[in-house]
């Protein structure tokens, strides 16, 4: 048999073509409008705005003015400070359940999805009648024993996340356990905590993140009707579905009062969603590449 | 079988459970090999060369059961516990795969899968692994190692991403190197690099290495002996020389005609071998290979020939009627 000696070119590929997506002037919208709501919401003792629950009986459904910006919602309350208060409740609810699903969730479908069998059965299982149960149900039992707090609130909306996060965990998992590369690892010695760890996880965190954006804006609408149905933070804390189950009191005479909180959460949910959903189109062709 | 042996694969069968039924993927196999001694497995697919490695490394699917014993080192790593075998694999015994796309991790850098492998087994600090890394990357002909490092599996080649696995396998100093089909998902012109890359550093090494792959071609200049498999099988084995000057099982020798031949006038057909391998699930009462064997008799259907030392102690094969002519040897 002939054998060839190519020589090796030591110029080749030595520099590594910086690539360039082009994400768009929506994109950056997106993560504009997000940062804005961030700063503004983590910022709020400190901006100069009237307390949210100080009621000015006399200036009820005030119009806009030099002192209230937005005007004053039906028990005289700043509206603009209620907004960016609301908008605290709102991201804070709204970020943290998602992490408690993604943590358990991600966990669990990755452990299911790594070492199937029986735990796998479990899992799937569990998680189909975590599905089955109706969440609202869910949601008055647990405000109707443990009371109305942001904590619970954020648990329930956690709780009632894991199973679609321990799809999406298990589902990657289980396509990327059967890879050739997991078994190199085996065969170079890898424990099954370095395999799930260092060669599973940066794999699937991917397809999680950008889950957990998408998350974030279905827990943000969910805390909205949560909080709209009186299920959510208790009174006199705003959240943007509290104030807009208060505005609809008065939606003839200042509509204005639920079409603010709506338009505040309409904007965030969609920077939401268009980046998540950018993070995904980004990480998708190149998991097909592979 | 010598004293001596480094591993030696003692009456191994691998049964998988299927739908269908059971399927015996590797039928009674022996084999030994000594240390720095070169081994090549050779067959077409789906005769059962992969799940032969995968026993050896103890890498097979759950349900799979494995009877006999693999004897490596000493240790019989069939009966090994969990713990001492994790660290025997990368330490001892290494692997390198088919299709070095899949093969590394895609997230991963390579330095990061580099210098893991060494931590985890050799207990270096970080800078000496990195150096050592870059040692290594440049042992396998890899131009600016260093940069490589860095580097993701898509930002590179074929070619280099095997010469990275390559360079992930030798990073213990392995006694044993698997290569599992190194070069078949490689360019022809990167394949000749590949093996002569391996080929060198297992002298240099002074380490085992079996050679996998379904190209007599591939292992003729560069193992010291080949076992050739057919439906589980080992159907001939002998040392390479006396296999290339005097091949006796049927099934060798149209397996090797079937290898394009640089002399032969342009537009001759090439000698292929009709039919498939028989259905592993229903295993015949006879030779495997008989339904193809243009020797085949009636004894050939009934009868399972096999594996025995007729011609010399280290020639064995596994046929009634042996091809009596010297084979061809291609140059």
């Amino acid at each position: 048999m002939a054998t060839l000696e190519l020589a090796i070119d030591e110029g080749i590929a030595i520099a590594p073509v910086a690539r360039k997506r082009r994400l768009g002037p929506l994109f950056w919208a997106a993560i504009g409008w997000m940062i804005f709501i961030f700063v503004a919401a983590a910022l709020v003792n400190v901006l100069p705005l009237p307390s949210p629950t100080d009621m000015d009986m006399l200036g009820r459904r005030a119009p806009a003015s030099m002192l209230h910006w937005l005007g004053t919602d039906g028990l005289g309350r700043d509206e603009l400070s209620r907004l960016i208060f609301g908008a605290r409740i709102s991201l804070t609810v709204g970020l943290c359940a998602p992490v408690i699903g993604i943590t358990i969730g991600g966990a669990l479908g990755m452990l299911a999805g790594y070492f199937r069998g029986r735990f796998e059965t479990l899992v799937v299982g569990s998680m189909d009648v975590l599905l089955a149960f109706p969440p609202l149900i869910l949601a008055l039992a647990v405000t109707a024993y443990l009371g109305q707090s942001i904590l619970n609130l954020t648990c329930i909306l956690g709780v009632l996340g894991i199973p679609a996060f321990m799809r999406v965990a298990r589902a990657a998992t289980l396509t990327l356990a059967r890879r050739e590369f997991v078994i190199a690892a085996q065969a170079l010695g890898a424990s099954h905590a370095r395999i799930l760890l260092r060669e599973l996880l940066p794999n699937v965190f991917l397809p999680l993140l950008a889950f957990f954006l998408l998350g974030v804006a279905v827990t943000i609408v969910v805390e909205g009707a949560l909080s709209f149905l009186g299920l959510g933070v208790p009174p006199p804390i705003s959240s943007w579905g509290s104030m807009i189950g208060e505005g609809r009191e008065s939606l003839e005479i200042a509509p204005r009062l639920a079409f603010l909180p709506a338009i505040m959460m309409f904007l965030t949910v969609l920077s939401f969603n268009l980046v998540g959903d950018t993070l995904r189109a980004l990480t998708d062709p190149r998991q097909g590449a592979l | 079988m010598s004293e001596t042996a480094l591993l030696s694969v003692e009456n191994v069968s691998v049964d998988l459970p299927t739908p269908r039924g059971n399927l015996r993927a590797v039928d009674r196999v022996d084999l030994t090999i000594g240390p720095g001694r070169t081994l090549g497995i050779v067959g077409e697919s789906g005769c059962g060369k992969t799940m032969l490695s995968r026993a050896v490394l103890q890498l097979l699917p759950k349900k799979a059961k494995l009877s006999g014993r693999v004897m490596f080192d000493g240790q019989d790593l069939v009966r090994l516990d969990p713990e001492r075998l994790r660290k025997l694999r990368g330490r001892s015994l290494a692997v390198v795969f088919q299709d070095p796309m899949t093969s590394l991790n895609p997230v991963l850098t390579i330095g990061t899968q580099l210098i893991e492998t060494l931590q985890e087994h050799l207990e270096l600090d970080g800078h000496a692994a990195k150096k050592r890394s870059v040692e290594l990357l440049a042992a396998v002909g890899i131009p600016a190692p260093e940069q490589r490092l860095t580097q993701y599996p898509h930002q590179l080649s074929g070619g280099m991403r095997q010469r990275v696995a390559i360079a992930i396998a030798l990073s213990c100093e392995p006694k044993l190197l698997i290569a599992d089909e190194p070069t078949t998902a490689l360019d022809v012109t990167i394949q000749a690099q590949i093996l002569d890359l391996l080929a060198r550093e297992q002298r240099r090494r002074h380490m085992a290495m079996i050679l996998i792959t379904h190209d007599l071609g591939v292992v003729a200049g560069r193992t010291d002996e080949v076992a050739v498999m057919y439906a589980g099988r080992v159907v001939e084995r002998a040392p390479t020389p006396a296999l290339f000057k005097k091949m006796r099982m049927p099934y060798t020798e149209a397996l090797l005609a079937a290898i394009p031949k640089i002399d032969a006038a342009p537009h001759t057909s090439l000698p292929a071998i009709s039919g498939r391998p028989p259905d592993p699930t229903r295993p015949l009462p006879g030779c495997s290979f008989a339904p193809r064997c243009r020797y085949a008799d009636a004894r050939c259907q009934t009868e399972k020939p096999s594996l025995s030392e007729a011609e010399s102690r280290d020639h064995l094969y596994a046929c009634f009627h042996p091809v009596e002519t010297a084979a061809e040897v291609s140059a």
